[in-house]
């Protein structure tokens, strides 16, 4: 096991900078995930650490080592592939021992181990198959008992999921899960699939164009993004962006949407930084802080919309429904029976305590 | 047939009896006479090398001799030499085969992988083959005058890797780029060298290419007649050139050219059956994909 640390990378390729800049530290025994849309130098990133991709600047240390010049054999991590990198001509069995038969380990510490880690994954019945005669989830299991049985000191997984479908990506997270539990090795992992991210993580890196936008447990990027963009990108359904309008100055800071103003509940440390009366903001709002509203008067911290109700998405229990206020359009989790026909304008309750505030200029984080 | 016959289960619509269709008389003729225009040839070339010789030319034609006759394989393969000009051919071939095939491989790998001399050195390899090989076979031949390679099977084994080079690296680029370049990643990951990346898991991977470019090479250089004329006289002739023996001012002597033909043939006949096994085998595809 060991820590990871990350100071000044950058990676070009030709006239392209995939990655701009990363300062970064993984304990050890965490599971970070990078996460990101497409083309943010998240898988890039995790190559360099694999040593699968030379750095152009910067230094990475696995433990107490740079291993910037460091070939990948020497680094002692494992990893799992998108498409498995299964070898096709070997069998289960061969394709799970090839890391440590190209170690020149003993051949009885090479079947221990197989054994042992095709046990704990279930994979023991495959040996004697060849890939092609594996379904996905299987294939990806074998990927997963490769890596696990070098036992090394970091575990890199880029994007292993994403050829599954749905039902077995939900039952492979938990095994990815239950893994890290049961053997407390560094993880780190590449997906742009946020599901993934937050229910894995110990720590999320979210990516942006080559740079970090925001490092944290899943919770703190979940309810204090930094920007627009984290917030946007973590949540599903996402959160909803209202334009407004500060209102009122010195710690009475109020919020116009569509004309109305609405106060806002602001910590006395925010109060000022959106406290210049008619600076742009947007209100950021996740579906399940807006709920039909309730009683004569809105609760504390919470503000009354009028909305028209433009589309709806029943899930069951819950329904989500698009309505409109003003020109912007927002998401609201509401429960099955709140609302039953788009077209109809009902009331809201958005709670203004759960929501964040950007600059809408340069959608940073005004108050989260 | 009663409606219950064709009527499904409770619940399910009633099967439709599948017509066969009845291959139609056209399809025979057809291949009745494809067949006779692949093989018609091969079984008079057959039938000429043991036919008496009075029978060549005999009119109406002998289809089936009546006295079946070995002399013209004797006469080609020993008077002629044709037993030596296969052995010359034999060893000739093999060697610039395994030259071309190991050369090639490493250059394609190289091209596939590593972008080795940029966009247009790949290219440029392929390119070689555009120049008539009358353009160059007399500097050839002056050259190995020179070096003392001219009449070597060593000489004429260097000029066939070179013939046959251009086309085994395309060949092997593009089975090379279809190997997912994950696999070697994961082989350098799991304690590989760049070697043993390349040894292990591409070349057993792009192996179907691999012999598939080497058939190729091989028929090339078992075929090639030019180059043995020019660059070989007595002692490394190969098999084409002891053709012209047979072709004379007084006349030709089909017997032994047919004996030496179909000879000549087996090898070829032998590698394209074994090479139909691993072309069509697709190692790759759909063993890795989801």
């Amino acid at each position: 096991m060991a820590d990871v640390r990350i100071r000044g990378l950058h990676k070009r390729f030709g006239g392209f900078h995939a990655v701009r800049g990363i300062d970064l530290d993984i304990a050890d025994g965490d599971f970070t995930v990078l996460v990101g849309p497409s083309g943010c130098g998240k898988s890039t990133l995790l190559r360099t650490i694999a040593g699968l991709e030379d750095i152009s600047e910067g230094e990475i240390f696995i433990g107490d080592e740079i291993v910037n010049d460091m070939r990948p054999r020497d680094r002692d991590v494992a990893m799992v592939f998108q498409d498995y990198a299964l070898y096709p001509h070997m069998t289960v069995e061969k394709n799970i021992g090839f890391g440590l038969r190209a170690r020149k380990m003993a051949r009885s510490e090479i079947d221990d181990r197989v054994n042992r880690a095709s046990a704990m994954l279930g994979i023991a019945q495959l040996y004697g198959r060849f890939p092609r005669q594996l379904s996905g989830g299987q294939r990806q299991r074998v990927a997963i008992g490769r890596a696990i049985v070098r036992e090394p000191r970091i575990f890199l997984f880029d994007e292993p999921l994403s050829n599954l479908d749905a039902q077995l990506r939900d039952e492979m997270r938990w095994e990815i899960k239950r893994l890290h539990r049961e053997i407390s090795t560094t993880m780190i992992y590449v997906t742009h699939d946020q599901i993934e991210a937050m229910t894995l993580a110990d720590r999320i890196v979210l990516m942006r164009e080559g740079r970090i936008e925001q490092v944290g447990t899943p919770a703190e990027l979940f309810e204090r993004p930094i920007s627009r963009f984290v917030a946007g990108f973590l949540g599903s359904p996402k959160m909803s962006f209202l334009p407004g309008r500060v209102v009122g100055s010195e710690g009475v800071a109020a919020i116009a949407i569509d004309g109305a103003a609405f106060p806002l509940p602001l910590p006395t440390a925010h109060a000022a930084r959106v406290s210049t009366a008619g600076a742009r903001v947007l209100l950021g709002l996740r579906p399940e802080h807006i709920v039909r509203a309730q009683g004569a008067s809105p609760g504390e911290g919470m503000i009354r919309l009028d909305a028209r109700v433009e589309l709806l998405q029943p899930t069951g229990s819950r329904t989500f429904a698009t309505f409109r206020i003003g020109s912007a359009s927002a998401l609201a989790e509401l429960q099955a029976h709140d609302v039953s026909n788009p077209g109809e304008t009902i009331q809201l309750d958005a709670n203004l305590n759960r929501a964040s505030l950007f600059d809408a200029e340069t959608e940073l984080a005004l108050l989260s | 047939m009663s409606q219950k016959a064709i009527a499904g289960p409770a619940g399910t619509p009633p099967k439709r009896r599948r017509r066969r269709r009845r291959p139609g008389i056209g399809r025979f003729v057809f291949l009745g006479a494809f067949l006779i225009f692949v093989l018609g040839p091969l079984y008079w070339m057959f039938i000429t090398s043991i036919k008496p010789s009075d029978d060549y030319l005999a009119v109406p034609p002998v289809w089936f001799p009546s006295h079946p006759t070995l002399v013209h394989y004797i006469a080609a393969l020993f008077a002629y030499r044709g037993l030596q000009g296969i052995a010359n051919s034999l060893i000739v071939s093999i060697s610039a085969t395994a030259l071309s095939a190991f050369v090639g491989t490493l250059m394609a790998y190289s091209f596939a992988r590593f972008e080795t001399g940029g966009k247009h050195l790949s290219f440029w390899v392929l390119s070689q083959r555009f120049l008539p090989p009358i353009a160059i076979v007399l500097p050839v031949f002056l050259i190995y005058r020179t070096v003392g390679l001219h009449d070597t099977r060593f000489g004429l084994v260097i000029a066939y890797t070179v013939f046959t080079l251009p086309v085994t690296v395309w060949m092997m680029f593009a089975y090379f780029k279809g190997v997912p370049r994950s696999m070697e990643d994961a082989a350098l990951v799991d304690g590989c060298t760049r070697w043993e990346a390349f040894w292990r898991v591409a070349v057993p991977l792009a192996a179907p290419g691999i012999i598939a470019a080497a058939v190729f090479a091989f028929i090339a250089c078992w075929t090639e007649f030019f180059f043995a004329l020019v660059l070989t006289s007595r002692n490394a002739f190969t098999l084409p050139t002891v053709f012209r023996a047979f072709l004379g001012f007084q006349g030709a002597q089909y017997g032994e050219a047919s004996a030496l033909a179909v000879v000549s043939l087996a090898p070829s006949i032998a590698l394209g059956v074994l090479a139909q096994r691993h072309l069509v085998r697709g190692l790759t595809l759909g063993a890795v994909r989801g």
